[in-house]
């Protein structure tokens, strides 16, 4: 059984609680101990990097310090959070300096960043630690003909690294095939959602996740896969407001990957939070034990 | 009997004296260093004057060596070598010492830089006076001259070579000559048809008694040095006999298998499985393509032959072998394209409508797949909006971060072209605009008059997710535009992509087999950007082309003609001169361990089984001194690179100092140190 320390971040404790759910119960399903960081906080979200940078990678540092202790690699299932921890192992393990001065502050709170862990992604952990051959295995209830479209959001490539196809993707269409779903192509698959847009300017966010609706919809999507809770909300919970300003009929269903990856392992609706969104995800119903 | 050293340090107008005190140094020289006979400074060495100097001092003084202390050997060892023989002394007596590179351009403090030249003279007054005389072998250059590669460079030097008499191997590995200009519709500036102007010139080659055409061949195996190579060439089997074959192309008609032609239609149009690439192929005989042949996948057909009026099918036929000698090897090998899938943002393959500037080519080519019609994939639409994309490929550091420098041009013709056919409106998506060269600036001009669309910026993404209803159906253009600094979207019909060119794939392969380097990208490596554009450091061996690095026809013409008037030299003069200074080994010392053979980067050192020791062949040899430093048994030794010569060199610059024990640098004798 892999451990890994396990950030979940604010928004799967209240907003995106199905995510949670169903990220633990999933994992557990392939072999995967996660290990919750005692007294987490905060990654600073998108907006403490552009208040104070040295405060934000301090945040951030402290987290990764922790998972430091347990000798354990960091995973987040949040894109931002993930995003941001993963930003400030790497800026702290490229300067030294940064590092010192991050660790005078660590010090109070008998912590110490030495650089000595990875930062991961869920969905990572998924792909290239438990890989799709083993995923397929665990499979009881593969989700055959379910046509899904997996949306990456705009977080979860930035951080180029240089194995990946940070312009066309396919991990998490390899990750849906590998539970028996039907990733169809779409093309905007990585652009935003708007994030917190929606607080400043209200019609442009619409009008981005108006079109990321439309294209997964013309597309043929029966449910869109998210990996990042802020997507997850903006995607579903504005699909009425959308429909009033722009005339649509839009009804699609918004879930996790890890609630998908749960229902083809035969895992109760209830138990991966299924059940409890704002649009009725009625397509997974067949697929329910 | 000591040597009379004659010492002449170089003002090189302000650029050394302006920072060495050379009047000084000189002095300095006269008075301290031991055998120096006449030591002198003058504003401009390298001149006659300063020459003759030189050759004065040899007849007047009896000199029996001279130093130098000037620029970097790179430019003027020649000139002082030579002057040194016209004053009768062997050219190798002769030592220069670099004040300028190494001294005077990169030290500020004259103080210091006066000491370092300094001691720099010192140095190589004790090494000159351990040098010993060395002849120059020569050798004769065999008159035929290989080149490699039948696009317009190879023709070009081919055609240069083989009018002015002198005999020539054409090897190309298609199955035909023409290369990627063959492919190409019109060319820029001046729009005239590519096959127009390139046909000609190809029956050309194909008809010239001074042209052995090997098509559907490579080069094998080369071995062998300057004016004296070995070539194996590989003719791959045509399943048509060259001799009997009228070229009639009754085959070709009668064969019933269509295949998709990959590479000269680029995927855009069929062939058939014995085929020419294009109507006007030189030499005009067909080949069978096993690979897709009924008859090779089933063992069954043979339409070919059954109707071959000259009964010249031939299924048993067999690759071939031929051996030639050559004095001398032109590489025209030319470029890839850049496979646009790389940059799946901008949708080639996913989106039907996204075309490679080669697929745009042949589209336009009235003997393309579409005659010449500009129309989408479905093949009836015309376009009304067209957009290319400059720089996929080029000018990013995600990929190439070289300019392709031809692709600014080429869309100009695009557009034009788009235009002239079709009436559709036509967006150019630049970085920045690149028309250089004599006329093209005017192209440029002509096509903003021509209302063609010009949009400063890096196009993001092509795409077909519309957001409002007049992109419904279309191609989104998703660009910055830097002049208005505003994000466009532009909804066309058609997008072209301006690929990069890059090194032939296995350019690499092709530099090792020929002894040549390429750069970091894998373009080949001339011996000087500027002054030798055509040679590389491999004697003999001379380049030509896009394989040099990307370039439009005009410059890959005049590199053709340049490689070839350089060969030409060569052969007119009918020997070549090779240079002394090469490593050699000693028998009985040499242990047969072989740790030579493969370090030397010029293949120059071989294995003799019988006597088990190696030997080098001086001919190859440059003379770089790596197997002199490797040998264990030090049984290889550098002529001019002795291990005297060298520490004479180290101890003539440590001479200022003094050892704990209060002693100087001693004078090496000569062969003190066993070498």
């Amino acid at each position: 059984m892999k451990k890994y320390a396990y950030f979940p971040g604010c928004s799967l404790e209240k907003i995106a609680l199905s995510y949670n759910q169903s990220t633990i119960e999933s994992t557990q399903k392939v072999g995967i101990e996660l290990e919750e960081l005692e007294d987490w906080n905060c990654c600073g979200a998108t907006a403490y990097f552009h208040v104070d940078e040295l405060l934000a990678y301090t945040l951030c540092a402290r987290n990764i310090a922790m998972a430091e202790k347990l000798n354990l690699d960091l995973v987040a299932p949040c894109s931002a959070c993930f995003k941001n921890t993963y930003f400030t192992n790497k800026a702290l393990k490229g300067d030294p300096d940064l590092a010192d001065n991050i660790n005078v502050a660590l010090a109070e709170d008998d912590l110490h960043f030495s650089g000595s862990i990875e930062v991961r992604h869920l969905m990572e952990v998924f792909v290239e630690d438990v890989g799709f051959d083993q995923l397929k295995e665990s499979v009881t209830h593969p989700l055959e003909g379910l046509r899904v479209a997996p949306y990456y959001g705009c977080q979860i490539v930035r951080p180029q690294k240089d194995h990946e196809n940070v312009e066309e993707p396919q991990f998490f269409e390899g990750l849906m095939s590998a539970i028996g779903a039907d990733p169809i192509p779409y093309a905007l698959k990585m652009r935003c959602c708007g994030g917190s847009l929606l607080i400043s300017s209200r019609e442009a966010a619409l009008n981005m996740i108006y079109n990321l609706l439309k294209n997964a919809v013309d597309s043929e999507a029966q449910v869109i896969a998210t990996a990042c809770p802020m997507c997850q909300i903006n995607l579903e919970c504005y699909q009425p407001q959308v429909n009033q300003e722009y005339g649509t009929n839009f009804h699609v269903p918004v879930v996790y990957f890890t609630q998908l990856i749960g229902l083809s392992m035969g895992l109760p609706m209830k138990a991966i939070g299924l059940g409890s969104e704002l649009i009725a995800a009625t397509p997974l119903a067949q697929y329910a034990t | 009997m000591s040597e009379k050293v004659g010492v002449y340090i170089c003002h090189c107008g302000s650029n050394i004296a302006g920072v060495v005190d050379v009047e000084e140094v000189a002095k300095w020289a006269g008075e301290n260093l031991d055998n120096v006979a006449v030591s002198r400074d003058y504003k401009f060495m390298c001149s006659s004057l300063g020459q003759e100097l030189i050759e004065d001092d040899i007849k007047n003084e009896g000199l029996t060596r001279v130093v130098v202390a000037a620029c970097s050997p790179h430019l003027h060892e020649k000139t002082f070598r030579r002057a040194c023989s016209n004053g009768g002394l062997n050219p190798y007596l002769c030592q220069m010492t670099s004040i300028r590179e190494q001294v005077s351009w990169v030290i500020e403090d004259k103080e210091a830089a006066t000491e370092k030249a300094k001691a720099m003279i010192s140095g190589a007054v004790r090494r000159v006076q351990l040098h010993e005389e060395l002849q120059p072998t020569e050798v004769p250059v065999n008159p035929h001259t290989l080149i490699v590669g039948g696009g317009i460079a190879g023709i070009q030097a081919a055609l240069e070579l083989a009018d002015a008499g002198y005999p020539v191997y054409l090897v190309e590995r298609e199955p035909s000559i023409g290369g990627h200009m063959a492919q190409f519709d019109k060319t820029f500036p001046t729009l005239d048809c590519a096959a127009c102007i390139l046909t000609p010139k190809m029956s050309d080659v194909g008809n010239h008694p001074n042209i052995t055409l090997m098509t559907y061949s490579e080069v094998e195996d080369i071995s062998g040095f300057v004016g004296n190579f070995d070539v194996r060439i590989k003719k791959k089997a045509r399943y048509v006999d060259e001799d009997t074959c009228t070229g009639c192309g009754i085959c070709i008609e009668k064969c019933p298998k269509k295949i998709v032609d990959d590479v000269f239609e680029v995927g855009m149009g069929l062939r058939k499985a014995i085929y020419r690439p294009f109507p006007q192929a030189v030499p005009n005989f067909p080949v069978i393509d096993t690979e897709n042949c009924t008859y090779f996948e089933r063992g069954k057909c043979k339409a070919c032959e059954i109707f071959c009026p000259t009964e010249a099918i031939d299924f048993e036929q067999q690759d071939t072998y031929v051996d030639v000698k050559a004095g001398n090897v032109i590489l025209a090998t030319g470029y890839d394209l850049f496979d646009v899938k790389r940059m799946p943002q901008y949708g080639h393959g996913r989106l039907a409508n996204v075309f490679t500037s080669l697929e745009f080519e042949r589209m336009c080519n009235a003997s393309g797949p579409t005659e010449g019609k500009i129309v989408l994939r479905d093949g009836v639409t015309q376009p009304e909006s067209v957009a290319i994309v400059h720089c996929v490929g080029s000018r990013d550091e995600n990929y190439n971060t070289y300019c392709s420098s031809i692709c600014c041009m080429g869309a100009l013709k695009f557009g034009h072209l788009v235009m002239e056919k079709t009436g559709a409106e036509v967006y150019s998506c630049y970085i920045d605009m690149r028309t250089y060269h004599k006329g093209y600036e005017e192209f440029y001009n002509r096509l903003l008059e021509e209302g063609m669309h010009f949009i400063r910026g890096k196009v993001a993404e092509v795409t077909d997710a519309a957001r409002i209803e007049e992109e419904e159906g279309k191609l989104i253009v998703q660009v910055e535009d830097t002049l208005l600094g505003i994000q466009r979207r532009v909804p066309v019909d058609m997008v072209i992509l301006m690929a990069a060119l890059e090194p032939r794939a296995d350019a690499r392969e092709v530099g090792l087999q020929f002894g040549i380097a390429c750069s970091m990208e894998g373009w080949f490596t001339e011996r000087h950007p500027k002054l030798d554009p055509v040679a590389t450091m491999t004697d003999g061996i001379f380049i030509a082309g896009a394989a040099q690095g990307p370039k439009d026809i005009p410059a890959t013409v005049a590199q053709g003609a340049a490689a070839a008037a350089r060969v030409q030299g060569m052969v007119t003069i009918g020997t070549v001169k090779i240079e002394p200074v090469v490593a050699t080994i000693n028998e009985e010392k040499c242990s047969g361990c072989r740790i030579c053979n493969t370090l030397c980067p010029f293949n120059a050192i071989e294995f003799k089984e019988e006597e088990q020791v190696s030997f080098i062949n001086t001919a190859l040899c440059k003379g770089c001194g790596t197997c002199v430093a490797a040998c264990p048994a030090q049984a290889i030794s550098g002529a001019h690179y002795s291990n005297g010569q060298i520490l004479a060199e180290l101890e003539g610059l440590l001479y200022d100092v003094v050892a704990s024990n209060g002693s100087h640098a001693a004078q090496a004798e000569p062969e003190a140190v066993p070498a």
